[in-house]
């Protein structure tokens, strides 16, 4: 198999937790606690899981826009968990992020062609004339008129201000795109546009994804792979037909259980866990998840279990899995 | 005084025998020179004692603005605008005063936001909010009114009452506050629950277990409820009948069954195949509807989607459609409807 084009390690972020008074470290959270992920060229990795998971801080610190306090991250063969600023400059070329609400990633008070050019102005390509070809061909290729260059990003709806988002990723031509709930601010007409531009961009240009997304329906369409985080830990990995349709953690199970589906009548017999996701700032003894857990052992307060790989490609977090 | 609760018990007997709640040609055409905003034309619905009615919709279909219109919840200047009636037992609530407003809110009709931080108000207990509307209303004790608050909070699955009742809102989690805010809400057994996004701003473990206690509330006390959202997923599971709005109007209405199984509005179509679902083999793309939604003040003169449907003709862009009947309980307002 070759290589994969990226591949994180132990990943770890911790956040100091401070006395409001004296400023003094008084605890941690372990908002990103040993991921393990890989993917591949051109393939689809969806990272899922409810608010307080660390999947969008492991995205951030992928891209090192938050320090990660341990692990590695390989990109293109290469660790760059800890390289400094000026020896990430050539490697910000070939990651991008799309965030979730471009207009508040979006300058208000420059137009679009800005935007757009900044980029090349950054990494000094192309001369103006040049660099207005460019754009033109980025606006060409998310679906908006050569005009919109001319115009402020107040100017466009929540779908077009995603695609000029979009567009700034793709200006520099990444090998690969974090996408952090890109479609989830968006109405479900628009929401099905944006989708598929991005798996159309994917297959033009062969770029590979890391999916950030609460929607595990959404996700179903994109990914080729999903890891389901659960307070800063993957507690599965699987293809995307097995994590669907064969997952075999506790918690996978009761998310897909919970997914409302737009079926009248056909209301499953939901195993919902009882409770609110815990604070990662005190997350519960050894596996995170089992007081909500309709499984849990004693042994799964007292020891977080291992991942383990129980079929080709598909790992699982459980003691329930162990020999 | 017009107040449903004053008046007297034949006249309230018979008003039980109709809809509890009846909107006739609600309009809120703002005018934002030069142009007039028709957030919301023009809506007539009903909805029958201990029914679910979901109100669905995109941002800017005037959902939420009819909702807030019709628990008298506009802010001047904008409190003006609204046209129509909203006949709830009765009485129609446009004509009322703020004062006989107020002594209905929380009593008979009460509303449940998408995020219970911002209505739940952060310095009085918990147990004091769902007990202040039960010694308002009804005339309880304080101390009678506290224990029912106790009692409410058991019944919305808070798991240590006691506790939660003496604590302040910003220490529950947002599952917990969402369950204290329809304790609120309940807990003068009021007809008519309005619920906006309720569920929206909450993990979808967490959502599902909202949905589940809005059932078995329903069930324990008998409110009607008008669900506002924008998840066609939620109203598969909660609603018996469904309305769905566009650019300021209902232009689909029917029992939940049927509109899922046989949409007759192009756009109601089009939204139902555009929904991700979670398939063995997904198709590579995902149905679009072209386009995108009219802004309040660009609104074509004809049928609103006309521009974006597949289905039209000249004489969409000519004149809009009126909501008619199609099949009984079923409704759509289309020049070219698709077939049943």
């Amino acid at each position: 198999m070759a290589e994969p084009l990226l591949e994180v390690a132990g990943l770890q972020v911790h956040f100091p937790i401070r006395s409001a008074l004296l400023r003094r470290r008084i605890g941690t959270v372990r908002a990103v606690d040993g991921v393990n992920l890989s993917v591949a060229r051109g393939e689809t990795l969806a990272l899922v899981g409810e608010s307080g998971c660390g999947k969008t801080t492991t995205g951030k610190a992928i891209l090192r826009l938050i320090e990660p306090s341990g692990g590695s991250i390989r990109f293109g063969g290469e660790d760059i968990a800890r390289h400094s600023q000026a020896q990430l400059a050539p490697f910000r070329r070939r990651m991008q992020i799309v965030f979730q609400d471009p207009y508040a990633s979006l300058n208000p008070r420059m137009t679009v062609g800005g935007i757009l050019a900044a980029p090349f102005e950054i990494h000094r390509i192309g001369d103006a004339r040049d660099r207005a070809d460019r754009v033109a061909a980025l606006l060409r290729t998310v679906g908006l008129p050569p005009e919109a260059a001319r115009r402020y990003p107040h100017e466009f709806s929540g779908g077009q201000r995603q695609r000029i988002g979009i567009a700034r990723a793709l200006a520099l031509e990444p090998e690969l795109v974090i996408g952090d709930e890109p479609v989830s601010a968006l109405d479900v007409s628009i929401q099905a546009q944006i989708i598929n531009l991005m798996k159309r961009l994917q297959a033009e240009l062969g770029l590979a994804y890391v999916m950030i997304s609460h929607n595990l329906a959404v996700v179903s369409h994109v990914a080729d792979r999903v890891a389901v985080m659960y307070l800063g830990r993957v507690v599965e990995t699987a293809p995307r037909e097995t994590l669907f349709f064969d997952a075999r953690h506790p918690y996978t199970q009761a998310l897909l259980s919970a997914v409302p589906e737009p079926v009248p009548g056909r209301r499953r017999a939901r195993q919902v866990p009882q409770g609110d996701v815990p604070s990662p700032a005190s997350p519960p003894s050894g596996c995170h998840f089992h007081p909500r857990c309709p499984h849990a052992m004693p042994r799964c307060a007292q020891e977080a279990p291992a991942s383990r790989i129980v079929a080709s490609g598909h790992a699982v977090a459980c003691h329930l899995e162990a020999p | 005084m017009t107040a449903a609760a004053t008046l007297p018990r034949d006249a309230r007997a018979a008003a039980a025998e109709g809809p509890l709640l009846a909107v006739r040609d609600l309009t809120v055409h703002i005018p934002v020179p030069p142009h007039v905003l028709r957030a919301v034309d023009g809506v007539s619905f009903e909805l029958n004692r201990g029914e679910t009615l979901g109100l669905v919709g995109e941002s800017g279909s005037g959902k939420t603005l009819t909702a807030l219109t019709l628990m008298r919840l506009l802010e001047p200047p904008l409190a003006e605008m609204p046209r129509g009636e909203v006949v709830l037992e009765g009485t129609d609530l446009m004509r009322l005063s703020e004062i006989e407003m107020s002594a209905l809110r929380g009593r008979t009709v009460s509303m449940v936001f998408q995020e219970p931080m911002t209505s739940l108000n952060p310095v009085m207990t918990v147990g004091r909010q769902i007990a202040e509307p039960m010694v308002r209303h009804l005339g309880l004790s304080t101390r009678m009114a506290t224990m029912r608050a106790e009692e409410m909070l058991r019944l919305v699955g808070i798991p240590d009452p006691a506790r939660v009742a003496r604590a302040y809102p910003h220490l529950l989690s947002g599952g917990m506050r969402q369950r204290a805010m329809i304790a609120i809400a309940l807990a003068c057994r009021p007809a008519l629950l309005v619920a906006d996004e309720p569920t929206t701003a909450l993990d979808v473990t967490v959502q599902a277990q909202i949905l589940d206690l809005l059932a078995a509330m329903q069930r324990e006390i008998g409110s009607a409820i008008l669900l506002i959202t924008h998840d066609l997923a939620v109203i598969a599971e909660t609603a018996h009948r469904v309305a769905v709005m566009y650019a300021g109007r209902i232009v689909e209405e029917a029992p939940v069954a049927s509109l899922f199984a046989a949409p007759r509005h192009p756009y109601t179509r089009g939204l139902l195949a555009s929904i991700p679902r979670i398939e063995r083999r997904p198709e590579p793309t995902l149905p679009e509807i072209p386009g995108m939604v009219p802004g309040p003040a660009e609104r074509p003169a004809g049928c609103a989607f006309a521009p974006r449907c597949g289905r039209a003709q000249p004489r969409c862009a000519a004149k809009a459609p009126a909501l008619l009947p199609l099949a009984p309980g079923h409704r759509a307002a289309c020049w070219n409807p698709e077939d049943g």
